[in-house]
């Protein structure tokens, strides 16, 4: 660590011990200190080229069950990687020591794994510096929440729910990050945001609802909204009873679409169709989905998060994934690019990897049909919230196996009728998307199986349900 | 690191906490992986820091962090005894424990050889030899190899005066080819999927392996399976391999017996349990041959849920889950033991890292041997199918329903193994399926399987699990559901 980035420190830690409870804005560093740290592990390595990333995370997350908070619990922490080139040949080592000893301990044994093997042929040199794209991620109220912001809204939420003897289990959580890249051929890139997060289950005796939403601005969290949704799902659902599995039209809410199409992410690297793993292996420019899907990665889309440069620093680029259900691109890491001769889309992993690159800002454009329209228009169907346990079984066909979760309905002559349990379901997410019939406003959604993306409500038909379970 | 800690807990002890435990965990990590023929991953990363965890108006609160400067650690006391305060205001009651004895100790598992000491070289070339044996089976589109280990050398501390120092040294390795042709994607996995097998041991666990030797074999099934029959539809009898039992044991056993997921405390992210409280003792979890310990001993075996203390200094310690098929015990710590009214916790809170809360999680979940040689399981049965290696596990959030598919099924017909099919799978309600069990094989067919990469919490820990089995045979399966054509 240099002697500005600890003085720096110093001042910081100073202010906390007034409050006695850190807030995550204390923790984050300048350009200037960020800069700093990249140049003494510079100087400290022998390597042809120097790569190093910094990240910075401080984070606090309130859990609460049973109408109390049971957990609660900060952390701060920087890492330093440093990556290394001698000859062709590349490796990574990270360390969270970083007084001046380590620092050098960390370069020499980057130096010492990246001798340790044969040269790669597809390695490129570093590249320069770049230019990016603004985005602004970072909200002074979200760095500054304190425990006990988090502590009130759960005693609100968990206060309502005793007062409608309901019982309530999540999260609150609110942080800040911070990631920097540099290197020796003279590039530099920091980003930071802030991120909030609540989630609710309200529970009651053969019921249950959920609710979550996830920003990187705490003004975009309403606990007490989402408790409200969470609680009234619980009441709705109340003594379910079993359904036939089978071919269901569903109303999948946003977070029920975020999991199942989040699976494809990775299904767009370019390395994973050089590797042949990918369901879009000989299917790029087929219509292979319905004409009312269009997918797009945008780190800039205002709903988006995260940095707008890549693993290697290259900036991100706006990339049309599907139009009108045909996949069209693929995303590029340098490397990736070359091999596929293509041109890179700054979506490269951290060096060295096997993976290559990935999209992470996918944004589905919706329709303007609204959930209750959706409900109103079917006869016969299945209105879910949330899934759980989402793996693939199929990797070609990109079939997918998971249960319902936390608010399942059934709707029936266009009302929702109640609740009923929850489904197992056995579904080609290809076969899905050709069959939406309705989509509604795309918006930011949370799940727990995939990151956050933007995507519409969708109704779809023919949705395989294959067995039940006893709640 | 002793130093450390004394900060944190004179700190917390100033700023009004009843309670305060510290972690102080040093973790390196060493990954290297190849693909196709090249280097993929070649990474070491170390972790310094200190997790401090405080009740205070009988609430609890924890705060970690990489500074660890005298003031440094002392800020992160105080902060952990400020959230502790701001939790009290959601505070229906406060926090108990049962009691535990100090201990003043030091522990690390045995291994022959330090996989860190071994020479990078060395290691890549066991790696890019098995790359190459794969690569070489015509048919093969994607070969990947890798190893990983860890090392964690960790102090615990706390108020009531307990000094725990243990090392851990953990090593795994694992081989996969793939294959796509047509319409299909096909793969096989040696020893076990997702990452191989890990255990707490030296880079003798990964020479024993022998990867190079097993990689014709793995290429030449994953080409195969290409041209082998659909796996069937309907009800039959299965007999699961120890790997794939394993993580049955894992999804259908092991999470539902967290305490703190059947006290209602997960509900919001990896759920509940079907196993509420009434059902202690009086379950009838499997049938009478069912035997299944949570066991943290290294009497068990090197596991990765082997220690000798737990992360609040509760000694390791054999726990009966299911005793000749009745529903014995939980997972407990010392909060949740005293909820339900038990005299001690059942030394299960464990954390990822010093950056973590301990939780209660699986140690070693094992099924204990049964008698049957398995050349005698396979003659015996007359009509089965025998699934190896995990290819895909999901189970509902009260850990009922399940449905997992495998790489590769084998035909058994008339006691004999006959051909190979694709796409095998079965589900079921879990103790419908534990309750079918009628063989399980003995301890030479007994494996200490590892699972590293199991999620629970908020923020999400991952942690490495153990799991022994050995093959089992079940009686009237539904199978085939996954690729059931609607």
């Amino acid at each position: 660590m240099t002697l500005a980035v600890k003085s720096a420190r110093k001042g910081r830690t100073a202010a906390r011990r007034v409050s006695g409870a850190a807030v995550a804005g204390e923790h984050m560093l300048s350009d200037a200190e960020l800069r700093r740290i990249a140049e003494k592990v510079f100087r400290l390595s022998d390597a042809d080229e120097t790569e190093v990333e910094i990240s910075v995370t401080s984070d606090a997350l309130t859990r609460f069950a049973n109408n109390t908070i049971h957990q609660n619990v900060a952390e701060q922490s920087l890492s330093v990687s440093v990556r290394t080139v001698f000859d062709g040949r590349t490796a990574r080592a990270t360390t969270n020591k970083t007084d001046d000893d380590s620092l050098g301990r960390v370069a020499a044994a980057s130096a010492a794994l990246a001798r340790s093997q044969p040269p790669s042929p597809d390695l490129l040199p570093m590249p320069g510096a770049q230019k990016y794209g603004r985005v602004q991620r970072y909200f002074e109220n979200t760095a500054h929440a304190t425990p006990a912001d988090r502590a009130r809204a759960v005693a609100r939420v968990a206060k309502m729910a005793g007062k409608n003897k309901q019982t309530a289990a999540g999260i609150f959580t609110t942080g800040a990050t911070q990631f920097a890249i540099a290197n020796t051929k003279g590039l530099f890139a920091s980003h930071r945001q802030t991120r909030a997060e609540f989630s609710i289950t309200i529970l009651e005796p053969d019921s249950s609802g959920w609710a979550k939403a996830n920003a990187p601005g705490l003004d975009l969290i309403d606990p007490v909204a989402l408790a409200r949704s969470a609680g009234e799902k619980a009441s709705a659902s109340r003594q379910p009873r079993e359904a036939a599995p089978g071919a269901w039209t569903v109303i999948l809410e946003p977070a029920a679409v975020l999991d199942l199409v989040g699976f494809l992410f990775y299904d767009f690297a370019g390395t994973a169709v050089e590797d042949q793993r990918s369901c879009f292996n000989n299917r790029m420019g087929k219509r292979i989905m319905g004409e009312n899907i269009l997918l797009h990665d945008d780190v800039y889309h205002p709903l988006q998060s995260g940095a707008p440069f890549d693993g290697e620093g290259l900036p991100r680029q706006k990339v049309l994934l599907v139009e009108k259900g045909v996949p069209r691109n693929l995303v590029y890491a340098r490397a990736t690019a070359k091999k596929m001769k293509a041109k890179p889309t700054g979506h490269g992993m951290p060096l060295p990897n096997e993976w290559g690159e990935a999209p992470l800002n996918l944004v589905f454009t919706g329709g303007d049909s609204s959930l209750d329209e959706m409900v109103r228009s079917t006869e016969r169907g299945v209105l879910v919230t949330r899934l759980w346990y989402i793996r693939e079984v199929d990797p070609y066909e990109k079939v997918l196996t998971g249960m319902t979760r936390d608010g399942t309905f059934h709707v029936e002559h266009g009302r929702i009728a109640g609740g009923i349990r929850n489904f197992r379901f056995n579904q080609g997410i290809l076969e899905m998307l050709s069959n939406v019939e309705m989509l509604g406003p795309a918006v930011r959604s949370a799940g727990e199986e995939s990151f956050e993306m933007v995507v519409p409500p969708m109704k779809v038909r023919n949705f395989h349900f294959s067995e039940v379970t006893k709640f | 690191m002793q130093d450390f800690a004394n900060w944190a807990l004179e700190t917390a002890r100033v700023r009004g906490a009843s309670y305060a435990d510290a972690r102080v965990m040093d973790i390196r990590h060493r990954d290297l992986s190849t693909k196709n023929g090249q280097v993929g991953t070649l990474a070491e990363s170390e972790s310094l820091g200190i997790g401090i965890r405080v009740i205070a108006q009988g609430s609890w609160g924890f705060a970690s962090t990489d500074r660890l400067t005298r003031v440094g650690i002392a800020a992160c006391a105080a902060e952990a005894v400020a959230i502790a305060k701001a939790s009290a205001l959601a505070k229906l009651h406060n926090v108990e424990m049962t009691p535990v004895e100090v201990y003043q100790d030091t522990w690390q598992n045995p291994y022959v050889k330090d996989p860190f000491r071994i020479p990078l070289e060395r290691q890549l070339e066991m790696l890019l030899t098995a790359d190459r044996e794969m690569s070489r089976v015509k048919g093969v589109t994607l070969t990947e190899t890798s190893m990983a280990f860890r090392r964690i050398e960790q102090l615990f501390a706390s108020s009531i005066g307990s000094v725990i120092h243990q090392v851990k040294t953990q090593s795994g390795a694992g081989i996969v080819a793939t294959c796509f042709a047509g319409n299909e994607i096909q793969k096989r996995s040696y020893p076990n999927s997702f990452g191989g097998q890990h255990q707490l041991a030296g880079y003798e666990l990964v020479e024993s392996l022998d990867l190079v030797g097993n990689a014709p074999r793995v290429a030449e099934e994953a080409v195969a399976l290409h041209s082998a029959e659909q796996s069937p539809e309907g009800a039959k009898t299965i007999i699961l391999d120890s790997s794939q039992l394993g993580l049955q044991i894992h999804e259908s056993i092991g999470h539902p017996i967290e305490l703190d997921r059947v006290l209602g405390m997960e509900a919001n992210f990896a759920g509940m349990s079907f196993l509420t409280l009434e059902k202690l003792g009086q379950l009838r979890y499997a049938s009478d041959i069912v035997n299944v310990v949570a066991d943290a001993r290294l009497d068990h075996g090197p596991g990765l849920g082997t220690f000798g203390y737990d992360d609040e200094g509760v000694p390791a310690q054999c726990t009966p889950i299911i005793t000749s098929g009745l529903f014995t015990g939980y997972l407990s710590n010392r909060e949740t033991a005293a909820s339900i009214g038990l005299k001690r916790s059942g030394g299960t809170m464990r954390t990822e890292s010093w950056n973590r809360l301990p939780i209660i999680r699986m140690t070693n979940i094992s099924i204990l041997p049964g008698a049957w040689r398995y050349e005698d399981l396979i003659a015996d049965t007359d009509d089965a199918i025998l699934m190896e290696t995990n290819r895909s596990w999901s189970i509902d959030d009260r850990r009922y329903h399940f449905q997992f598919s495998t790489e590769i099924g084998w035909e058994i017909k008339g006691g004999k193994k006959a051909r190979m099919l694709k796409n095998p799978s079965y589900s079921g309600i879990t103790t419908e399926f534990w309750n079918s069990c009628d063989a399980i094989c003995s301890r030479k067919y007994w494996t200490l399987w590892g699972t590293p990469n199991c999620g629970k919490g908020q923020p999400m820990q991952t942690m490495g699990t153990g799991h022994g089995a050995a093959p089992a045979r079940f009686r009237n399966v539904k199978v085939g559901a996954a690729f059931a054509k609607a």
